[in-house]
């Protein structure tokens, strides 16, 4: 089967209908992702021979015991030569105790091997998932790459511990026993062969419908969690407009698919682990009656039949277990096949080998022709010319979709132009080398995430290496001593998880320290939408100030006060740059901004200042 | 570990089961049929070879086709009843955790909604997730192994019974071989506790790390840190493959240990058999028999370790979910308020957070039809009064009272109709645009949607979406931008008939010509059904200049409490205020 990416869809389409091809597809993909893969094939060979050879001496020394040791005379009384017997069982309980010694042995390399391959996966798919480009990041695939790195690896570690063992053991006994049976008699094994061929088509048509059933359950505990989620982050909401019955409802109405769910993976998991025995039985009954009456073609002696019957019931085990850790199975070759298919989704941005340096100081902007459109097709710019010279102070506006944001994301390359090209300081940005890019160009963004430390390591993250001294300096350069010392520990102050010990503003007062910390040529900004306390939104404007001078801004201004301070205004409407000019200019130029502006200057004319109160 | 002792095992079945009982009921019947079958089978498979294989084929016997065909309809009669026991077994005890967990889940929902606020602010939201999934699938993974356990107990009783009769001498090597067995797998599960729980926890710091640096990507990419995040993220995951490969170790070697005893068993049963066979105190049927037993028993009398371990995991998750379930919820309180106009009258009120005081004594009034704006920096207390109002936080002292009435004794779906809170944060429910606003309210049908939508100055995107207001909007539909999701949090606060409308900063996001057109809109008068409605009384938590500028009578906080009450102009007369009025002014002017 074809694996690769283009086909994906297709094999995941297979794969739904329960056709095996797809878990080989996965399978051959994952050991040519994966070579540490290899050594491990062949500890399943001999791990499963060694059990196998454990578990078939018993019957043999039982038939030879029987046919060879106790000697029953036609009167019914017997004979016991008592130093075969005892042969016959020594030379079993060595091979039972070597087997063990080896098994144990090959397990524990197996371990190694498999918990390397886990450990390459999740962390090959965690960079990937890192190194992809912005435009896959978005809100709703925050979640499907959290899985993968977590759940979807953890389906094919519990296979490991579990599963990859009856797979690895299973097949060795069932083979071992039907050679062995064949030494004793062809016919007989070709009997039961026949009659355990039915648990092949009989267990995938299960399967099928197991795989369906599991699909189920697993949408809906998404369901139910979603539910869930509702009711607890609306929590405030739910109570002040007393829809609790409404809320609760909903989630009993997930919690009872759920039980449906289940009910039907239950029915599947309960037929799977019978069939084994139930055609096992049917193989013994069999090959007894036929060795019965075909006694004298086969020629069987009495001990051989006992082995027989014995090793056919050696069959159900790995015949049920098998199909027991069918879904064990599935669900780690189905989070296999979506790990490698992260693996698969082409990384856009990729670095240059030899990359060009930028040149230090302010940086200018030249965009010709830019485009960019998501995977899905979505078209957010179109054909962008600007050109913004080093130094100037640029407000970007627009409405929400006009394309701002996504032009400011295109300048720190968090995603490549689909068409066009970008040139910072006059070198294409695709071009320069990431370390030269990372320290000249440096984005603020919205909401600024920190990672749950201190205030002192979330600012580090500012520059490599930058020591302590450096953090105190960019601190007093920015003139936020004040701010840094009202915190409860100063600099030593933890943020807690995301950041969400200081406020929206205050985090984007440490991301501009980071800034600072770098000392980059382009600063980009991303204004806060919501609410920024007085206070932190004098402090933020004074540090942009400050950190402004000598360098390009390009702010994604929400604010038109924003707009107005700076010394070049670009309006974006529906993915095009439509108005470039002053602010002064487009005030009254009688075009889309100025239609923004004259909204807003209609609702701020009156201030305490106009009322006579401030000097 | 305690929880691994047998009574708080049979304690914690039970009490998963009671609300239960016939489909555990049946599943143990099952279970009894299967133990039954099982070792029936073995005593078919002696009687063969005594009666049929031994006579027949050393050529002393001769035998009818017809008495062959008995024998194979026996072994498969033997066995369809086992495996009907079986499947009858696994059905019922799935249904029965199934139905554990259904109980378990319906619990939860309907504490998460019915305890207090105080209870969400107190419990972090993926504990809450992890209670409704992995939680109570662990609490009621010992029901699974229950019935097969009684199985094995049955079976353990029958199979000695069977050797017994058979010879004891041959019983009693099972009677040394089960118990190292089942000895074996006790030190097993013992030894693999402490790396299965080191195991555990490492999965929940892989996930910690990955689910931190990807809500994180943005600034990871900014910031250039990929390297570092991965070298972090793989010390986690490098961490969690040692504590696997501890666990692989040890089953390593215990696994075969395990298989390998019952073999050895079988070894020993051949060479006693042979000898009791020769003393004639045995038949070699009777040694097959036994044989045999030990091969088909050997795996389930493991299973018995299987259940006592998940014991104490089940304990801990059952736990965890009472935690929730214990809590007491407060009775509903169910005093109306009277119709007419209704003055909001906020006397003494104290409140705070886990003992830390926010609100001091503040006292203010909101007259009927008035907009009074509530103006104070950072931490003086304003969402804290909101939240009061909401019925969110419990007041240390004083009251809040509508129409005389305190709130805290208000039913709260009367309070719910009269007080409508639009909140800092615009919470959309993952349904559509109609549903988020009219909340399935009585009397919220498609006209008055329109209107509130037409209010909340929402009617035009909403109209723009792809089904208008039957768009799923909210966490799995479409995505809102910050304004668009504020206008339907407002125009949900407007259905009906609320006395009091409160913002609290509600309209960030809402440009402030925008806001001006809302609030003028819905202050004023309409009419219903003929009659004239009033328009509700207002109470603004501002920062805008705008916003203030909206109102009648601004009520000033500092520190928790009231500083001063009256017009904007009057205000700025006390030196806090204006320096905080200067510093919103900035804020607009400047960049």
């Amino acid at each position: 089967m074809n694996a690769s990416p283009e086909t994906g869809p297709d094999a995941d389409d297979a794969w739904r209908r329960g056709e095996g091809a797809g878990a080989w597809a996965v399978f051959r993909r994952g050991v040519a992702s994966s070579p540490e893969l290899r050594p491990g094939l062949a500890m399943t060979v001999v791990m499963g021979l060694a059990v196998a050879a454990g578990r078939l001496s018993i019957p043999v020394a039982l038939q030879r015991a029987i046919d060879d040791g106790i000697d029953t005379a036609a009167d019914g009384s017997t004979t016991v030569d008592f130093g075969r017997v005892v042969t016959f069982v020594l030379l079993a309980v060595v091979v039972v105790v070597i087997s063990a010694a080896v098994a144990a042995w090959a397990q524990r390399r197996l371990v190694r091997v498999a918990e390397a391959v886990i450990y390459g996966l999740r962390t090959r798919a965690f960079r990937h998932v890192h190194r992809l480009s912005l435009a896959d990041h978005v809100e709703t695939s925050r979640g499907v790459f959290l899985a993968r790195v977590t759940s979807d690896v953890e389906a094919l570690a519990r296979f490991v511990q579990w599963g990859l063992l009856s797979w690895t053991i299973g097949p060795a006994v069932i083979l071992g026993v039907l050679a062995v049976l064949a030494w004793y008699s062809w016919q007989l094994a070709l009997i039961v062969f026949v009659a355990f061929l039915p648990t092949v088509p009989v267990l995938r048509w299960i399967q099928v419908r197991q795989l369906a059933a599991y699909d189920e359950v697993r949408a809906s505990v998404a369901d139910l969690l979603g539910e869930a989620n509702e009711a607890i982050t609306g929590a405030a909401t739910v109570r002040a407009y007393d829809v609790g019955d409404r809320a609760a409802a909903r989630i009993d109405r997930a919690a009872e698919r759920r039980y449906r769910a289940g009910l039907r993976r239950n029915k599947y998991m309960a037929a799977v682990f019978s069939i084994g025995d139930l055609f096992g039985s049917l193989a013994l009954a069999s090959a007894f009656a036929v060795a019965m009456w075909q006694r004298d073609r086969l020629g069987l002696s009495g001990g051989e039949l006992v082995a027989v019957l014995f090793l056919i019931t050696l069959l159900n085990e790995p015949v049920g277990e098998l199909g027991e850790t069918t879904d064990q199975t599935q669900e780690a070759i189905a989070g296999w096949r979506k790990v490698l298919d992260l693996l698969d989704t082409p990384i856009d941005v990729s670095e240059p080998d030899a990359g060009a340096e930028l040149p230090l100081g302010p940086l200018s902007i030249e965009a010709d022709g830019i485009g960019f459109a998501y995977r899905t097709g979505d078209r957010v710019l179109d054909a962008v010319d600007l050109s913004i010279p080093a130094g100037t102070s640029v407000a970007v506006v627009g409405e929400t979709g006009s394309g701002k944001t996504t032009f400011a994301k295109l300048l720190c390359r968090l995603a490549d132009p689909s068409d066009g090209t970008l040139r910072l300081g006059g070198v294409d940005l695709a071009a320069v080398d990431p370390d030269a890019r990372l320290r000249a160009v440096r984005m603020v963004p919205q909401d600024g995430f920190l990672f749950d430390t201190t205030l002192r390591e979330n600012l580090r993250f500012g520059r490599d290496g930058a020591t302590d001294a450096d953090l105190e300096a960019a601190v007093d350069r920015l003139d936020l001593r004040a701010w840094v010392e009202g915190l409860p520990d100063g600099l030593d102050s933890p943020v807690g998880a995301r950041g969400q010990n200081l406020s929206v503003g205050e985090r984007q007062l440490v991301a501009l320290i980071r800034a600072a910390l770098a000392d980059p040529g382009l600063l980009i900004l991303d204004e806060a939408t919501s609410a920024v306390d007085p206070e932190t939104d004098a402090a933020l404007t004074r540090t942009l100030r400050r950190l402004a001078d000598g360098r390009t801004v390009v702010s994604i201004a929400h604010r038109l006060a924003t707009a107005e301070a700076s010394d070049l205004v670009v309006v974006f409407d529906a993915g095009r740059v439509v108005e470039v000019g002053p602010h002064h200019e487009l005030a009254v130029a009688g075009g889309a901004y100025q239609r923004l502006h004259d909204a807003w200057v209609g609702n701020t004319t009156a201030s305490p200042v106009n009322e006579g109160v401030t000097p | 570990m305690s929880g691994t002792g047998f009574v708080p095992a049979v304690r914690l079945v039970a009490e998963l089961v009671r609300p239960h009982p016939a489909p555990f009921s049946v599943s143990v019947f099952g279970a009894a049929v299967y133990a039954g079958g099982t070792v029936a089978a073995t005593i078919v498979l002696g009687r063969i070879v005594d009666r049929v294989v031994l006579p027949v084929l050393d050529g002393d016997a001769e035998l009818s086709g017809s008495s062959i065909a008995g024998w194979a309809a026996l072994v498969l009669v033997v066995a369809v009843l086992r495996i009907a026991g079986v499947i009858a077994r696994r059905y019922f005890a799935g249904m029965t955790s199934e139905r554990a967990s259904r109980h378990f889940r319906r619990g939860l929902a309907r504490s998460y909604v019915d305890l207090p606020m105080s209870f969400h602010r107190r419990r972090a939201a993926g504990d809450l997730l992890a209670h409704v999934d992995a939680d109570t699938e662990v609490a009621v993974d010992v029901l699974h192994p229950v019935p097969f356990s009684l199985a094995v107990v049955m079976m353990a009783v029958f199979a000695a019974i069977s050797m017994l009769l058979v010879d004891p001498l041959l019983a009693l090597v099972a009677f040394a071989v089960f118990p190292l067995l089942i000895g074996f797998n006790r030190i097993y599960t013992h030894r693999i506790e402490e790396p299965s729980i080191l195991q555990q926890d490492g999965i929940g710091r892989v996930a910690t790390v990955a689910h931190e640096s990807l809500d994180g990507a943005l600034v990871v990419k900014l910031l250039g840190r990929t390297d570092a995040e991965v070298e972090r993220f793989a010390a986690e995951a490098d961490a969690l493959r040692g504590h696997r490969i501890r666990v692989g170790d040890l089953r390593a070697i215990f696994e075969s240990v395990l298989d390998a005893l019952p073999n050895l068993g079988i070894a020993a049963v051949i060479v006693i058999g042979a000898w009791r066979v020769d003393q004639g105190a045995a038949t070699v049927g009777g040694l097959v028999q036994v044989a045999s037993l030990f091969a088909v028993l050997a795996f389930p009398m493991r299973v018995l370790g299987f259940f006592l371990e998940s014991v104490p995991t089940s304990l801990a998750a059952k736990r965890r979910l009472e935690s929730v379930l214990h809590e007491p919820v407060p009775d509903r309180p169910s005093a109306s308020v009277p119709g007419g106009e209704a003055r909001l009258e906020v006397r003494g009120l104290c409140a705070g957070y886990d003992r830390v005081s926010v609100l001091d004594d503040v006292s203010f009034d909101v007259r009927p039809g008035e907009i009074v704006a509530l103006v104070g920096a950072t931490g003086s207390g304003k969402s804290t009064i909101v939240s009061a109002l909401a019925g969110l936080l419990e007041p240390t002292a004083g009251s809040i009272r509508l129409g005389g009435v305190d709130l805290a004794t208000l039913d709260p779906a009367d309070r719910a109709d009269l007080v409508r809170i639009a909140f800092q944060e615009s919470f959309l429910f993952a349904d559509s645009v109609a549903s988020n606003v009219g909340l399935d309210r009585p009397g919220a049908d498609d006209t008055e949607i329109g209107r509130v939508l037409t209010v909340a100055r929402a009617d035009e995107f909403v109209a723009a979406l792809p089904d208008g207001a039957a768009t799923v909007v909210g966490e799995r539909g479409l995505t809102l931008s910050g304004g668009q999701r504020q206008r339907l949090a407002l125009a949900r606060a407007f259905v009906g008939e609320p006395r009091v409308v409160v913002l609290d900063d509600a309209t960030s996001a809402v440009d402030a010509a925008i806001e001006s057109e809302i609030l003028d809109a819905l202050r004023s008068v309409r009419s219903s059904d003929g009659t004239t409605v009033a328009p509700p009384s207002m109470l603004v938590v501002a920062h805008r200049l705008s916003t203030i500028r909206l109102a009648d009578r601004v009520v000033f906080l500092r520190q928790g409490r009231v500083a001063g009450s009256g017009s904007h102009t009057e205000l700025l007369a006390d030196p806090d205020y204006l320096a905080l009025a200067t510093a919103y002014e900035q804020t607009e002017r400047e960049a």
